[in-house]
């Protein structure tokens, strides 16, 4: 896929400088002290991470861990507590609504059902965010929406409605979707779940192509291990009793050298021998 | 060893003392969950029998089939020997059982997971109940106060649906809403002029019923029970569709595209519903009439002729204007109602009901609200 600047319009009309994030400038995304709440539990406490260019970072932890929460925070669809998220240098969580708006305009995401419009096509749920932000006419968002359907493997699906096809063909027209306006951020959450282990395999594969070459920088929430192995190269580890980040770093190196212990039973399944796992996930 | 027998209608259990100072606990027969579950209250009632026991054992020896009925109890008495701090030997319970019992206790209870038992006095009740209200009623009246900004945009171009979502929305509660609309007010026409026919028939004025028939549609019976029937119809519609579509992510999918939930999803139903029901009101109106109509025909043996002309007579346009203009405020606080609670709706299928039901409930309350301030500004105004 070519990396030329998408024609995005920004809520003046005009069109948007891309990229947002040039490899030069500061890190894509920076999370700073978050703190996340419900009411006065306190889920998790003073994350601090930074995802890098072309990164694809793993948001890992066990269950209840608050992993899809932060994700959450990180979208702006839950306010933080304390703490803040910052785009290259532009603070999300204080940033005028517009100038948030905007911003999300750069990210894809994928949630854990797909979260298709259940009364659109597939073609018109590409589509939709071509004929918001785009000025592209009826039948050439038709021509970039069945592009992006036949980048993960739909081509022909076109005029199906979600109900009329499977759970992992839901999850890839969401992926379709998630890179419509080809961002520079991906967000995934929970992308295996529910998948056999081939599908799941093929979405990681997938995972690694956009990053390879859409040049975009991904976050993935997931507690797959295989998963984690096979795509992540940075990450962070939220352990629910501490409720902080107790370990960040490459997944395999974390595997290789993290002596703590919940870490190391996470990573090998349990207690399950650290070299076997190793082994297995390459 | 001195031996009490308790049956019991799942297995036997049966109470020894080896010694003065140990209880045995002896286990017969098969437990089954399908015949009930023993209490542990028995073991209780043992401990507390002089001499007292200072430890606990169990005989198993006669003990057959099992299931979680033997477990459950058996926990219940490990709950005891805990809280009374008493040694007990599980050993003579068979290896399965004694595998089951320690995978039970190997998490111990987390520290405030448990739900207490909340009693409440009725005055509490009833403060949390008003202040229940209030509260509703004030996100009613923030999220109407969204969506007259977000029409604002709408009418300056920053906002935007899609049409064809508007039109099929238009169908749904507008012309889909004809049959149960004619079968409502037509009766509702009917059951009007019935009560009236029995009092005017005393003083040969049964002509009149045209009148009340007519006036009471056209005032307020039509546009209520448009909104009454559009609330438990359509309001639910939508709190149930955009519930489910929050259950599923899908609002959020659009907030993350940078795509306004609010202008996407609530506009098109809003002003659908805004549309349709004054047109649905004007058919009511029409229907009652008929009802109306029907009766006086039938039963009081009126002309239909005369029967209409008196309606013509006895309805003036403004209460018919007054009726479409009270029916449209209806519809956008039905439609405010059903969208605002699929918008609060929770994160599960059972929440998805509950929305839907207290869309109703907000969009009826709040429309007889709605009739009372009219009854009240319509007087004061003399129209």
């Amino acid at each position: 896929m070519a990396t030329t600047p998408s024609p995005i319009k920004s809520s003046d009309g005009k069109g948007l400088s891309v990229p947002k994030f040039p490899k030069d400038g500061p890190p894509p995304i920076t999370v700073k002290n978050l703190t996340m709440a419900y009411g006065t539990f306190v889920l998790m406490k003073d994350v601090n991470f930074t995802v890098n260019h072309g990164d694809i970072f793993i948001i890992m932890g066990g269950s209840g861990s608050g992993k899809s929460t932060l994700l959450r925070h990180m979208l702006g669809l839950i306010e933080p507590a304390k703490g803040e998220v910052w785009y290259g240098d532009f603070n999300f969580t204080r940033g005028e609504p517009l100038e948030r708006e905007e911003m999300l305009r750069h990210f894809g995401v994928l949630y854990q059902g797909g979260a298709l419009w259940s009364s659109m096509t597939l073609a018109e749920n590409v589509g939709l965010p071509l004929g918001e932000f785009t000025d592209l006419s009826e039948p050439e968002i038709l021509e970039v929406a069945s592009l992006k359907l036949a980048l993960v493997g739909l081509k022909g699906f076109e005029g199906y409605y979600p109900s009329q096809i499977s759970g992992g063909m839901q999850k890839r027209a969401g992926l379709a979707r998630a890179i419509a306006l080809d961002p520079e951020i991906l967000f995934f959450d929970e992308p295996s779940a529910g998948l056999d282990p081939i599908s799941s395999r093929l979405l990681d594969d997938l995972i690694l192509e956009l990053r390879d070459n859409l040049g975009a920088t991904i976050v993935v929430v997931t507690h797959e291990l295989a998963s984690i192995f096979a795509i992540g190269n940075n990450s962070v580890f939220l352990d629910a009793e501490s409720r902080t980040v107790i370990a960040q770093g490459d997944p395999k190196d974390l595997l290789a050298h993290s002596t703590d212990h919940r870490v190391q039973t996470f990573l090998t399944r349990g207690g399950e021998d650290a070299e076997k796992s190793a082994r297995n996930h390459g | 060893m001195q031996a009490i027998k308790q049956s019991q209608p799942s297995g036997e259990l049966s109470f020894a003392r080896s010694d003065n100072s140990t209880l045995v606990v002896r286990l017969s027969g098969d437990w089954h969950l399908r015949h009930g579950l023993p209490g542990p209250d028995l073991v209780l009632k043992q401990l507390d029998t002089a001499p007292k026991p200072a430890r606990l054992t169990f005989d198993a020896a006669g003990l057959g089939d099992w299931d979680s009925g033997l477990l459950t109890f058996l926990m219940g008495v490990s709950e005891i020997c805990h809280t009374r701090k008493l040694p007990a030997d599980w050993s003579p319970l068979p290896e399965g059982v004694r595998g089951l019992m320690q995978l039970a206790e190997a998490v111990p209870e987390k520290t405030g997971a448990r739900h207490e038992a909340a009693h409440s006095s009725f005055i509490e009740q009833l403060g949390r109940e008003a202040i229940s209200f209030a509260r509703s009623l004030d996100e009613f009246l923030s999220f109407l106060g969204e969506v007259t900004l977000a029409f604002a945009r709408l009418a300056v171009g920053k906002a935007r649906f899609r049409r064809v979502d508007l039109m099929i929305v238009i169908q749904d509660c507008g012309a889909n809403a004809f049959g149960i609309v004619t079968l409502v007010t037509f009766l509702v026409g009917v059951i009007l002029a019935f009560e009236g026919a029995v009092q005017l028939q005393q003083f040969g004025a049964t002509i009149f019923v045209a009148d009340l028939v007519g006036i009471a549609m056209t005032r307020d019976m039509g546009a209520m029970m448009a909104a009454i029937i559009m609330a438990g119809r359509t309001g639910a519609a939508f709190a149930a569709q955009l519930g489910s579509m929050k259950v599923t992510q899908e609002i959020d999918a659009l907030t993350t595209m940078g795509i306004s939930p609010l202008e996407f999803l609530v506009l098109p139903r809003v002003t659908a519903l805004f549309l349709m029901i004054p047109l649905l009101c004007v058919f009511a109106d029409c229907m009652g009439v008929a009802g109306g109509a029907f009766v006086s025909v039938t039963m009081l043996h009126t002309s239909l002729r005369s029967y209409l002309i008196e309606t013509k007579h006895a309805i003036t346009l403004t209460m018919f204007f007054g009726g479409l203009f009270k029916a449209a405020v209806y519809g956008i606080i039905i439609a405010v109602a059903g969208c605002l609670r699929g918008f609060q709706c929770g994160n599960s299928s059972s929440a998805v009901g509950d929305a839907a039901t207290k869309a109703v409930v907000t969009g009826i309350v709040y429309v007889i609200v709605a009739c009372g301030i009219f009854a009240f500004v319509f007087n004061v105004l003399g129209i």
